[in-house]
């Protein structure tokens, strides 16, 4: 007996959505999904008309679907924006080769700008050398902190006034559970917001369209659309911190399929108690980029790289910037300290 | 006796990988005195085509959450999930959501 769209009830229903719980046919379901993003974008007031957008694109599922949206989108309700696809290499030999492959299809398919921009040029490190020395335990943290700085060179170069990303409701819910489990105050505030100010020289602010929409739903609309996607799990990322608020909201979804958008409300009203202290924005005094210490994330993981102490960055040595920055030499136990590695 | 069940079985998303690459499969459901259901169908893919990491495709019962699971291109929610009784010639379609985008 099939179930019919409680949308048109006329066609046979395809899936049954995670967000709603309503039944829905294919072109009832593209709708949706669609018009959702959109009014997402509207209600935010994410973009300007005549404003050139960066679509970060990985070639993986919700970068793809990003670009493929974002394209109709800006053609069915005219926008007027400019779209180019931003690409990083890291590195990764056998996962981010193939999944380049897939962006320069996407560019073809799509007729879109790219541009692409590697960590062996911006940093004179790839993954692959990282992992090295670094290990398979914390070089998720090099990796992320380096992909957010390329994003903004490779916007920079491309001259756009904006980048837009494919986090999906699930990426957001895990990352407010990630930050609830590190007792990251900070990040917890910040970290629901669908777009970042615009505040710092060499930063690009930067919005998330799929903000709301389900990665079940991506990944329906994606098959269904036929769209053309790469889909592996990164090699170096088993151990990955996220990996387990994933399998935990994924446990949650299947009981309550709602918990999903739950949490990203919950996360979207968390208020902070007065005087507790927060992080104050400032700049790097090596390289300019925002950062609230006096070097920004980026240089300290880079130097602990170049000087071979691949810990420093991993865990709290703020009072070691100093000395790293006026290139005084560290002492024995402090060098001990940061050249451990477990793998 | 039921006759035995052609299904045709494809792994997307990344979960074809577990199944040594192999995206599309063709098998036949051996017959048997009752119907084939999902629930069944989950373990004889375990027993005769999962070639390695279980715990990556099924948890308890069911299927490993963020497996999706279309049955004649539709959602297996929408079909009764684990009960739903195989007919001949049916298209299975097990798609993975486990991987960054």
């Amino acid at each position: 007996m099939p179930v019919l769209c409680s949308s048109c009830s006329e066609k046979r229903a395809v899936l049954k959505r995670p967000k709603t719980g309503h039944s829905l046919c294919k072109a009832c379901f593209f709708w949706a999904f669609e018009e959702e993003v959109h009014q997402t974008i509207v209600a935010a007031k994410l973009f300007r008309s005549g404003e050139t957008v960066g679509i970060a694109a990985s070639g993986g599922k919700d970068s793809t679907v990003l670009a493929h949206v974002m394209k109709l989108l800006n053609e069915r309700h005219g926008y007027g924006l400019e779209l180019m696809l931003i690409s990083v290499d890291e590195g990764i030999t056998g996962y981010r080769d193939d999944s380049l492959e897939t962006v320069k299809r996407n560019q073809q398919q799509y007729e879109l700008p790219l541009k692409i921009v590697s960590y062996e040029e911006l940093y004179g490190w790839t993954m692959d050398a990282i992992v090295k020395q670094v290990g398979l335990k914390n070089n998720c943290t090099f990796c992320g902190v380096f992909r957010r700085q390329a994003l903004d060179r490779g916007a920079i170069m491309l001259k756009v006034d904006k980048i837009c990303t494919g986090h999906n409701a699930d990426d957001v819910a895990e990352t407010v559970l990630m930050n609830i489990l590190r007792g990251d105050i900070a990040r917890l505030r910040r970290c629901t917001a669908i777009s970042t100010a615009s505040e710092g020289d060499g930063v690009v602010p930067r919005c998330k369209p799929l903000k709301y929409a389900y990665e079940k739903e991506i990944v329906l609309y994606a098959y269904f659309k036929k769209l053309d996607y790469f889909s592996t799990e990164c090699i170096y990322s088993p151990n990955a911190y996220r990996g387990y608020a994933r399998t935990f909201l994924k446990d949650l979804e299947s009981i309550r399929p709602s918990s999903i958008m739950d949490i990203i409300h919950s996360g979207e009203n968390l208020s902070v108690r007065e005087g507790v202290k927060m992080p104050v924005q400032g700049t790097c005094s090596r390289c300019g980029y925002i950062s609230s210490q006096a070097l920004c994330k980026s240089c300290v993981l880079l130097e602990g790289l170049n000087r071979g102490l691949p810990k420093l960055g991993i865990g709290k040595h703020h009072r070691l910037h100093g000395k790293i920055l006026s290139q005084q030499p560290l002492t024995e136990h402090e060098q001990r300290k940061l050249k451990s590695v477990d793998f | 006796m039921a006759a035995p069940v052609a299904v045709h079985l494809e792994f997307g998303g990344g979960a074809e990988l577990l199944f040594d690459g192999v995206k599309e499969h063709h098998v036949t459901l051996p017959s048997q005195s009752e119907p084939w259901d999902m629930k069944q169908l989950l373990v004889w893919i375990q027993r005769n085509l999962l070639k390695e990491r279980p715990e990556l495709f099924v948890q308890g019962d069911t299927v490993r959450p963020g497996i999706l699971v279309l049955i004649n291109d539709a959602d297996w929610e929408l079909m009764g999930e684990l009960d739903y009784q195989l007919l001949d010639q049916d298209n299975i379609v097990f798609i993975s959501t486990l991987h960054g985008g």
